[in-house]
């Protein structure tokens, strides 16, 4: 298919890359493009200017920094994330999530900063980083801010980072001890997203966050509250998940409606929560 | 200010292409597989749904499996491309396109441009694949026709080294 006419630049440094999408009003950045391309095509987004990133080496990094904590570049790709021995090492369920979104030619291409900034809601990172509390180092023309994952997302493919700012990083608090589950229904395998949900267990109460229900990944607060106690057995955790459902208001669409998105919910997040609590031991 | 720093319709673009150099102003609206095609003249590489589903525009891009209808042209500035064209050596099929044609892993062929390509990446990196990996590595391959069976076949084929010489 033939774009609208765009212009297009490769910067070379992040401090560059910064002053380009603050110079051009409509300036997009470009990270692996497996969803801008096509958002491009349809002409739903139509950058005059797009700054492809892919020269900024130092945002394909995955490091351990000194705390424990891991940080994932923003442009480090899936399939840079399901071979890690540092993510294998500290959070294996990012490279088991990252394993599982299209397919060999898109993970190839697609990016962990894409992923997130384009904040689909059908996106499987947003909840689970969410679960993970991790932070997210943006960069602008100010210098560097650190936002929450509570904060990052702030809507259907909207987040925190603003014009003319660009997400560096993003860091995985050390785990210590702590696991973490992951449990999705999906259209075919691997395919578009009807409900997921992923929870974190570290010693007191887990945090559980459902993706695909509403434009940011949801926390399950009462669950979590009633899991509080530690009991992490089966009956209880499934006990706890009930009536997340009607807290929920998630759409109706051609793949799913409301009532079944309340009902996967449930059944999914008591699933993340049990594989997060096996792990744990 | 360095030419790369100015955002600009065009750009120029060096890429080899199946062990051959080119160099190229290329619009920054053209998709990659436009340009193998059109300006190169390369037109084993498909496009087949134009989303990034169906993987019929496969290529390697420094070795890596990508949809060639999800990059601009002027990203492939500097990497090194292998498209279908790229597979034989000298008129003599790789033992992939070779393990196709016996084992009749296609019916209309358009999508085995993308199929060649995948296996071959998936080959590359994995000399001995499961059949689960076969399948998972073809997973963004759509096939229309075979139902995939003589596909897996094909490539089981290879790693088995049941293939005429």
């Amino acid at each position: 298919m033939l774009l609208r006419e765009v212009q297009y630049v490769r910067p070379e440094s992040l401090a560059e890359a910064v002053r380009l999408l603050g110079e051009y009003e409509d300036a997009r950045a470009l990270a692996g493009g497996q969803s801008l391309t096509n958002a491009m095509k349809q002409r739903v987004g139509s950058p005059e200017v797009v700054v492809d990133l892919a020269d900024l080496t130092e945002l394909r990094r995955i490091e351990r920094a000194a705390d424990g904590s891991l940080e994932l570049g923003a442009m480090v790709t899936y399939a840079q994330l399901v071979v890690s021995p540092e993510v294998a090492a500290t959070h294996p369920v990012i490279g088991e999530v990252a394993a599982q979104i299209a397919d060999v030619q898109v993970r190839n291409r697609g990016t962990l900063g894409g992923n997130v900034c384009w904040n689909d809601p059908t996106n499987h990172f947003p909840p689970l980083l969410a679960a993970l509390e991790a932070r997210f180092t943006i960069v602008g023309p100010e210098g560097e801010r650190i936002v929450a994952a509570e904060e990052f997302f702030v809507g259907v493919f909207m987040t925190a980072v603003g014009p003319g700012e660009l997400l560096a990083k993003v860091t995985i608090p050390a785990a210590g001890g702590t696991g973490t589950g992951f449990a999705s229904v999906t259209v075919g395998r691997d395919g578009t997203c009807i409900v997921n949900a992923a929870a974190c267990v570290n010693g007191g109460a887990p945090r559980v966050a459902i993706g695909c229900v509403a434009g940011t990944p949801v926390r399950a607060a009462a669950m979590e509250q009633a899991l509080s106690g530690g009991d992490l057995a089966a009956d209880a955790v499934r006990a706890a998940a009930r009536g997340l459902g009607e807290t929920l208001d998630p759409p109706s669409d051609v793949h799913a409606t409301a009532d079944y998105r309340r009902h996967l919910a449930e059944i999914l997040a008591a699933r993340a929560v049990l594989q997060a609590a096996e792990r744990a031991r | 200010m360095e030419a790369g720093s100015v955002p600009a319709v065009s750009r120029a673009v060096s890429v080899v292409v199946n062990g051959e150099a080119y160099e190229r102003e290329v619009d920054a609206r053209r998709l990659l597989v436009h340009f193998l095609r059109d300006e190169l003249d390369l037109t084993g590489t498909h496009v087949g749904c134009d989303t990034g589903n169906c993987g019929a525009c496969t290529i390697l891009v420094d070795g890596e499996a990508v949809k060639s209808c999800m990059l601009l042209a002027v990203q492939a500035d500097g990497v090194e491309i292998t498209t279908v064209e790229g597979l034989e050596e000298d008129g003599i099929l790789s033992p992939l396109q070779q393990a196709f044609s016996e084992h009749h892993a296609l019916q209309c062929g358009y999508c085995t441009p993308g199929m060649l390509v995948s296996a071959t990446y998936l080959l590359n990196n994995n000399s001995e694949p499961t059949e689960d990996e076969i399948r998972k590595a073809l997973q963004g391959n759509i096939c229309r026709c075979t139902g995939y069976v003589n596909i897996i076949g094909a490539v089981q084929a290879v790693v088995k080294g049941e293939v005429s010489a």
